[in-house]
C-alpha cells in the first residue's frame, strides 16, 4: 500500500513538476528555440559581398575538398548562382560549374540590363527550421550559433532537407544522413577561417565573431548595406548580403 | 558511393525546367511517404466508420462494424513499415521514441501512434471480441484453443455484468476513439502544412483536407471490402447498410471537395509569390494526377454518380444491381482519386523549387526500398492481414445479419 502511495505520488510530482509541461510547450512556438547573441563568447556570422563575387567557383572546390563532399554536381554545401537580367523581366539563373573548362556561354547582348554572382551556402539562421523539426535532435545549435548534424544520431528522415528554405541541406549518399555547411567548425575552432573564405580571390566572402568589436564581420556588418534571404520565414539568417539583388531568392 | 542513385540523378539532370538549387534535385520523400498518409487515412477513416455505428447510433451499419475495426489494424500495422524503410538509417528508428525532439512534429509520432493501437483500436477489438473468443476457445481444439485463450487474455467471465461492463468500455472507448483518430491523422497533414519553407504544404487547412479525404478513403474502402468479401463469404448484400454508409461517404466526399476548393480559391486569388511556379507546375507535371485523377475522377465523377443514384431514385431504387454497379464503381474510383491527392501533396511539394525558379522530376523505380514494387507491396500487406484477421476473429455472422442491432456475433450496438 505504502508503495502504491508512493509510486502515486512520484507520478504526480513528476506531472507537475513542470518537466512535462515545458516539453509540450516547446511544440508550441518556434520562437522558443531561436537564440540570441550571447553576452559573452563567440556568435559566428558570415558576410557576402554581392559585387566582389567573379564567379570562380574555388570556393565550390575547395569545399568539396575540404569537406569530403561527393563530387557529383547534385551535392553542395556552397554554391554560387549566376544571374542575368534582361529587359523586360526575364531572368536566367545558374549554378556555376567550377570544373566547367569553358568560361559560361557568352550570350551578351544588349537585352542583358544586369548580371551578377551570388554565393549560397547554409544560412547557420539563429531560428533554425531544421533544428526544429529533427525528431531525434540530430541537428542542432552551438553555443556559438552553428547548426550542425550529429552523424551518429541521424535517422535520415530528411524532415530538415524538407524544412529549409534555401535548399541547403541533401542527403550524404555515404553516410545517409543530413549533410550540410558547418563553417568549417573543425577549422573555425582552431582559429583558422572557413576553406570558402580562405581561397576566396577577391574576399566576396567574410567570416568572423559577430560579437568581437574588431572581426572582419564586424567591419563588413558597419560598412555595408545589409540584407538577408528571405526574411518574412523569420528564420534570422546569419549569414549577411551586401548588395544583395532583390531577384534573389 | 551508390552508383543507383547517381545514375538517377544524373538522369534527371536533363530534365530540370528553369532554375532550382543544385541541392533540389532529388526528391527526398518518394512513394513511401505517399503511401504512408494514404494509408493512415484509410486506418481514420474505417475507424470514424465503426464509430457511427457506437457513437452515433446509425445502426443500419452495423454490419461494417466489425470489418471497418479489423481494416483500421490491419493498415496500422503496415503503417510504420513504410515510414521506417523510407530512412537513411532504418536501424535507429527506435532513437525516435527514446530521445524524441519535442519541438519536433514528426517525434510525436511514435507516441500518437502508439497511442492509437495500444489505447484504442486494440483495446476496442479485444472488448468487441471478448464474449465471441471465450465462445471460439470453447469451439476448438489443440493449438487454435491456446490462441484464443491467450488472445482473451484468459478471461473467461460471461456474466451479465461483465457484458455490461463490456458494452461501457466500448463506449468510452469510441468516445476518446474519435478525437484520436482525428489526431492520428490530422497530425500527419501537420507534418506537412506546419512547413513553412513549403508554400505548397504551408496551409492551415492541410490538416483538415487530411482529416476528411481520411474520412473519405477509410468509409469507401471499407464499402468495397464489404462488397468483394461478403458474397465471397457467401452473404448476400444488405443494401440498406450500403445505400446509409455511400450517404455518409458522399457527405464526406462533398466537405472534402469544398475544402480542396476553398483551399485553391484562396491560393489563387491571394497569388503570392509562389503563384506562377505551382501554377506551372500544375498544369505540367500534376495535370493528370490532380486534375485528371483526383479531381475529375476521383471526386467529381464518384459525386455525379451517387447523386444520381439520389436525383434518379425511382429508377434505381426498384434496382439493387444497378446501385451496386454505381456504388463500386464509385468507391474504386474514390480510392483511386484519393491515393492520387496524396501523390499531390508528397511529390507534387518537392517538384518545385523553393527558388520559385523551375521544376524538377520524379521518376519513380521498378525494384529497391524506393521503388514501384516494395510500395505495390505495402499496399497489398495489409489485405494479407486482413485476411488473417477475419479467419481469426470472423465477422461473418455480423456481415450477413439483414438488419443492424439485433443479436449477432456477440454484441449488439451499445446503445440497445
Amino acid at each position: 500500500m505504502n508503495g502504491r502511495r508512493t509510486f502515486l505520488k512520484g507520478l504526480f510530482a513528476f506531472l507537475f513538476s513542470g518537466g512535462l509541461i515545458e516539453g509540450m510547450l516547446n511544440i508550441l512556438p518556434a520562437g522558443a528555440l531561436a537564440r540570441e547573441a550571447p553576452d559573452k563568447g563567440k556568435w559566428y556570422g558570415y558576410g557576402v559581398s554581392v559585387d566582389k563575387c567573379i564567379g570562380c567557383g574555388r570556393c565550390m572546390d575547395a569545399c568539396k575538398t575540404e569537406n569530403d563532399v561527393p563530387r557529383e554536381p547534385f551535392f553542395f554545401r556552397t554554391w554560387v548562382e549566376r544571374y542575368i537580367l534582361r529587359k523586360h523581366g526575364a531572368t536566367t539563373v545558374k549554378t556555376i560549374d567550377p570544373a566547367a573548362e569553358a568560361p559560361p556561354e557568352a550570350d551578351f547582348d544588349k537585352s542583358i540590363l544586369r548580371s551578377f554572382f551570388v554565393p549560397k551556402l547554409c544560412n547557420q539562421c539563429a531560428n533554425p527550421p531544421c533544428v526544429q523539426v529533427c525528431p531525434v535532435g540530430a541537428t542542432f545549435q552551438t553555443d556559438d550559433g552553428v547548426v550542425l548534424v550529429n552523424v551518429k544520431t541521424c535517422i535520415g528522415c530528411r524532415y530538415c532537407i524538407q524544412a529549409c528554405p534555401y535548399g541547403a541541406r541533401y542527403l550524404h549518399p555515404v553516410t545517409r544522413t543530413a549533410d550540410k555547411c558547418t563553417f568549417c567548425y573543425h577549422r573555425i575552432s582552431k582559429g583558422l577561417l572557413p576553406a570558402c573564405v580562405e581561397v576566396c580571390p577577391t574576399q566576396a566572402r567574410v567570416f568572423g565573431d559577430l560579437n568581437a568589436q574588431a572581426s572582419p564581420m564586424s567591419r563588413f556588418q558597419r560598412m555595408n548595406k545589409i540584407h538577408v534571404l528571405k526574411p518574412a520565414l523569420n528564420t534570422e539568417p546569419k549569414v549577411y548580403y551586401a548588395g544583395l539583388d532583390g531577384e534573389v531568392r | 558511393m551508390n552508383h543507383d542513385l547517381m545514375r538517377q540523378l544524373a538522369e534527371i539532370l536533363p530534365r530540370i525546367q528553369g532554375f532550382i538549387y543544385p541541392n533540389e534535385i532529388e526528391i527526398h520523400w518518394g512513394m513511401l511517404i505517399v503511401v504512408y498518409p494514404y494509408i493512415t487515412g484509410v486506418v481514420a477513416g474505417a475507424f470514424i466508420l465503426a464509430s457511427l455505428v457506437k457513437v452515433f447510433n446509425v445502426k443500419e451499419v452495423q454490419p461494417l462494424y466489425r470489418l471497418s475495426l479489423l481494416t483500421a489494424l490491419a493498415y496500422l500495422l503496415v503503417a510504420p513499415m513504410a515510414l521506417v524503410s523510407h530512412l537513411g538509417h532504418p536501424e535507429r528508428f527506435y532513437e525516435i521514441l527514446l530521445t524524441p525532439n519535442t519541438s519536433s512534429a514528426m517525434a510525436m509520432f511514435g507516441f500518437v501512434y502508439a497511442w492509437y493501437l495500444m489505447a484504442v483500436l486494440l483495446l476496442e477489438i479485444w472488448f468487441v471480441h471478448r464474449m465471441d473468443m471465450i465462445a471460439l476457445a470453447e469451439q476448438h481444439r489443440g493449438a487454435m484453443r491456446f490462441v484464443y485463450r491467450a488472445l482473451s487474455l484468459y478471461s473467461r467471465d460471461t456474466s451479465e455484468r461483465a457484458v455490461a461492463f463490456d458494452h461501457s468500455a466500448l463506449k468510452v472507448i469510441t468516445i476518446v476513439g474519435i478525437p484520436s483518430a482525428f489526431l492520428l491523422h490530422g497530425y500527419v497533414g501537420f507534418i506537412f502544412g506546419s512547413v513553412k519553407a513549403n508554400p505548397w504544404w504551408s496551409s492551415v487547412l492541410i490538416p483538415i483536407v487530411f482529416l476528411f479525404s481520411a474520412i473519405v478513403s477509410g468509409i469507401a474502402l471499407v464499402i468495397l471490402l464489404y462488397m468483394i468479401i461478403n458474397p465471397l463469404a457467401g452473404g448476400k448484400i444488405n443494401m440498406k447498410c450500403v445505400d446509409k454508409a455511400v450517404d455518409f461517404l458522399f457527405y464526406a466526399v462533398i466537405v472534402d471537395f469544398s475544402l480542396e476548393m476553398v483551399d485553391f480559391i484562396h491560393r489563387v486569388y491571394q497569388s503570392e509569390e509562389e503563384i506562377k511556379i505551382l501554377s506551372e507546375m500544375v498544369m505540367n507535371k500534376l495535370f493528370l494526377s490532380l486534375v485528371v485523377i483526383q479531381v475529375l475522377l476521383g471526386m467529381l465523377l464518384p459525386l455525379t454518380l451517387i447523386s444520381i443514384t439520389k436525383i434518379f431514385r425511382k429508377r434505381f431504387g426498384a434496382s439493387e444491381d444497378l446501385r451496386k454497379m454505381v456504388y463500386f464503381l464509385s468507391v474504386l474510383l474514390i480510392q483511386f482519386g484519393i491515393f492520387a491527392t496524396r501523390w499531390n501533396v508528397v511529390i507534387g511539394g518537392q517538384m518545385f523549387s523553393k527558388s520559385f525558379r523551375g521544376l524538377t522530376t520524379y521518376k519513380m523505380e521498378f525494384g529497391g526500398l524506393e521503388g514501384l514494387l516494395y510500395a505495390l507491396g505495402l499496399l497489398i500487406l495489409p489485405l494479407v492481414i486482413l485476411t488473417v484477421l477475419l479467419k481469426i476473429l470472423p465477422p461473418w455472422k455480423e456481415m450477413k445479419e439483414l438488419r443492424g442491432g439485433a443479436a449477432g456475433g456477440g454484441l449488439e450496438t451499445a446503445g440497445s
